[in-house]
């Protein structure tokens, strides 16, 4: 009966063979290892953001007169509201922390490279929704942190030479932040950019199950199949890995509802404690400080202190900036090493590595303080090591030596 | 290397560059961290304390500073203060207890009156913390060049008069001699006689003996009784999230601990 019914669905619907290519039948390697899990932890956020937000949408009041009480009768008035809204910015938090994990596993272990360069670039796009996504939220709440940052981020768009000005007229929708601003980036964070942003993580999946996925020793899985033609080296995704991350998904979520119930401020990296008090557009908060995950990049921004070729140093840094997340993109063209794997990499591509991770981390502390001429000056060295391990790896990538990668994957 | 090492040396001297003093120029017991803010030892479970913080924020505050993102009743429910108690003694005026706590003053004529209008504080705990509201209240002393006569070490030249004057009496900024330090950090001694060295420090608070209604041990439990209050205001469900976050952890471990079972299960498949 239930084959009957089943047949009946995949003459006109291909459910089983979808579930097949996708879940039962996906070849997984076999040593995958603990940075494989950012992946899956990413879904897992993702619905908790997608759910939550509906459940925040369903009192929130988009209007700079309204915004802030909104939040606060979330807060105090709606039955569990404040563990809704802990709930999305613990995991707005946690997105970050993932994502950036879920990247830097792909460098590590070469994961970009052919043929997974369309992978790692989809990827990339869904970094840069989740940063558009993290932004015009981060308005929403509309406390002073919010106007400011906002204040901040647009006028960067100002500094553009020419264009600037009217440009950044056009994106407000006014001649200061207001309102205007705040229903349109409201518009962007509810409808547009989750919309944009399943879109492009679905693509991201079946570009993934197309080419299948890296493992840690960079070796082609599926260069040697049994019988039945399925690659040696590999376990179903259903239910070996799913078991795998249904326990990872368990301390994950200790770790998450750890923050969410006991420190929902996060020492005011989760909410910035400046946002307690109501957007002020009159009263400029001491510094301005954006949330930790952008805070590297924040740091470049400042870390340009000069003009060039007669464009304003604000112009420049913005484009050094932009420049930092856009370079991501080219790394599949960039790393021209024979070997996928850092384990099997020669020592120049470790230490450019390790560099760029204290350099990430260095930018990413010097963003979160109040600027001072010596932080100006390791900003701007930073910013420059972490520009080196890009620029410089078709150079270190290409003549180190590397050592011999084996046939099959290798477990510890 | 010689790079290397500059770039340590720079980046341990951007921490030493910068000390930040949260409660302005308070001298607290720590004569060594001038600014440091004294500890309100807040304690949301501490019923007590919040009912009478609640009472002095009522009696003493709400005249000028409203709390409108709060209502009545979810005080009086949380503070375990009956309902017709609640109304009778802590609503002024014709506010029922399902309403917001606003206040019947216009912003625009308190800024006349004090320069800026008095803010909201349901959330200032949050913003500025409840030490720094502990530490803000105790340190009004008497300033005649000021408009109201007074000034505030923690908030310098605020625009708040001090109406807690008659409760805490009058507190003056006066100067002591407090020991010498030497730059290692130890005291300071006369080479010939061994004498600890002393200098003048000014900016000590002291209250005029007998000119307070209670004493200055009283005064400091009230204050942190109104510290814990507005803690609790800025974070009403602080309980309840503490007590649910437990039994949702303790849920998940349980959860994580068979889910890990199960995958040792079928882990042995693979070997």
């Amino acid at each position: 009966m239930v084959t009957k019914i089943m047949s009946w669905f995949d003459e006109r619907l291909p459910i089983t063979a979808t579930i097949e290519r996708h879940l039962t039948k996906y070849p997984a390697p076999i040593n995958m290892n603990i940075w494989y899990l950012a992946g899956f932890l990413l879904i897992v956020v993702l619905v908790i953001q997608l759910l939550s937000g509906i459940w925040l949408l369903m009192n929130y009041e988009p209007t700079a007169e309204g915004a802030f009480a909104s939040i606060q009768y979330i807060m105090r008035d709606v039955q569990y509201g404040w563990m809704i809204r802990y709930m999305h910015t613990t995991g707005a938090s946690a997105f970050f922390a993932l994502i950036y994990l879920h990247m830097f596993r792909g460098m590590m272990y070469g994961s970009y490279q052919k043929p997974r360069e369309l992978l790692w670039v989809v990827g990339w796009f869904t970094y840069l929704l989740l940063c558009a996504l993290g932004f015009t939220g981060y308005v929403l709440p509309w406390g002073q942190m919010s106007f400011w940052a906002a204040q901040v981020i647009m006028s960067l768009f100002g500094s553009i030479p020419f264009i600037g000005e009217e440009l950044l007229t056009w994106i407000r929708g006014d001649y200061l932040i207001s309102g205007i601003t705040l229903t349109r980036l409201f518009a962007l964070h509810v409808v547009l950019l989750p919309l944009a942003l399943i879109a492009v993580i679905f693509v991201h999946i079946l570009a993934l199950h197309e080419v299948g996925s890296n493992n840690p020793d960079g070796v082609d899985v599926k260069k040697f199949k049994d019988e039945d033609g399925v690659p040696l080296d590999t376990k179903p995704f259903f239910p070996y890995d799913i078991m795998h991350d249904l326990y990872a998904i368990g301390v994950f979520l200790i770790f998450f509802c750890f923050i969410m119930f006991f420190y929902p401020d996060g020492g005011g990296y989760v909410i910035e404690y400046v946002n307690y008090e109501p957007a002020d557009n009159l009263k400029t908060p001491d510094h301005i400080v954006p949330s930790w995950y952008y805070t590297p990049y924040y740091a470049m921004l400042r870390a340009i202190t000069f003009p060039l070729f007669g464009l304003s140093a604000k112009f420049l840094g913005f484009v050094v900036m932009a420049a930092g997340i856009a370079i991501f993109v080219a790394l599949p063209w960039l790393d021209r090493s024979p070997v996928k794997s850092i384990r099997y990499k020669g020592v120049y591509s470790r230490f450019f590595l390790a560099l760029f991770v204290l350099s990430f981390f260095v930018l990413g502390y010097l963003g979160s303080v109040a600027p001072s001429p010596i932080r100006t000056v390791l900003a701007q060295f930073f910013t420059f090591t972490y520009f080196a391990y890009f620029l410089l790896m078709p150079i270190y990538s290409k003549y180190e030596k590397c050592k011999p990668v084996p046939e099959r994957v290798t477990l510890s | 290397m010689r790079l290397l090492t500059l770039v340590l040396l720079l980046f341990s001297a951007n921490f030493v560059a910068e000390s930040s003093a949260p409660c302005g120029n308070y001298i607290g017991d720590d004569l060594d961290h001038i600014g440091t803010c004294d500890d309100a030892k807040v304690d949301a479970t501490d019923i007590a304390s919040l009912q009478r913080g609640a009472q002095l924020y009522m009696n003493y505050c709400l005249g000028c500073h409203s709390l409108k993102y709060s209502r009545y009743k979810r005080v009086a429910e949380d503070l375990d203060i009956p309902l017709e108690l609640f109304k009778e003694n802590l609503i002024f005026g014709d506010q029922k207890l399902g309403d917001l706590i606003t206040i019947g003053m216009e912003p625009k004529e308190a800024k006349a009156w004090f320069g800026n209008t008095p803010p909201d504080l349901t959330l200032e705990a949050g913003l500025r913390g409840p030490d720094w509201i502990y530490t803000y209240l105790k340190s009004f002393y008497v300033d005649e060049s000021r408009p109201l006569g007074v000034n505030n070490m923690v908030y310098e030249n605020v625009g708040m008069p001090n109406v807690l004057f008659n409760m805490q009496g009058e507190q003056r900024s006066v100067c002591r001699e407090v020991p010498s330090k030497a730059s290692n950090g130890g005291l300071k001694q006369d080479p010939l006689t061994g004498k600890i060295l002393s200098i003048e420090k000014c900016g000590f608070l002291e209250i005029v003996a007998g000119t307070g209604e209670v004493t200055k041990e009283e005064f400091d439990e009230s204050m942190r009784d109104l510290a814990n209050f507005m803690a609790y205001m800025t974070d009403p469900a602080k309980v309840e999230r503490e007590t649910v976050g437990f039994y949702v952890i303790l849920y998940l471990i349980m959860f994580t601990i068979l889910a890990f079972m199960l995958y040792r299960e079928f882990k042995k498949d693979l070997h």
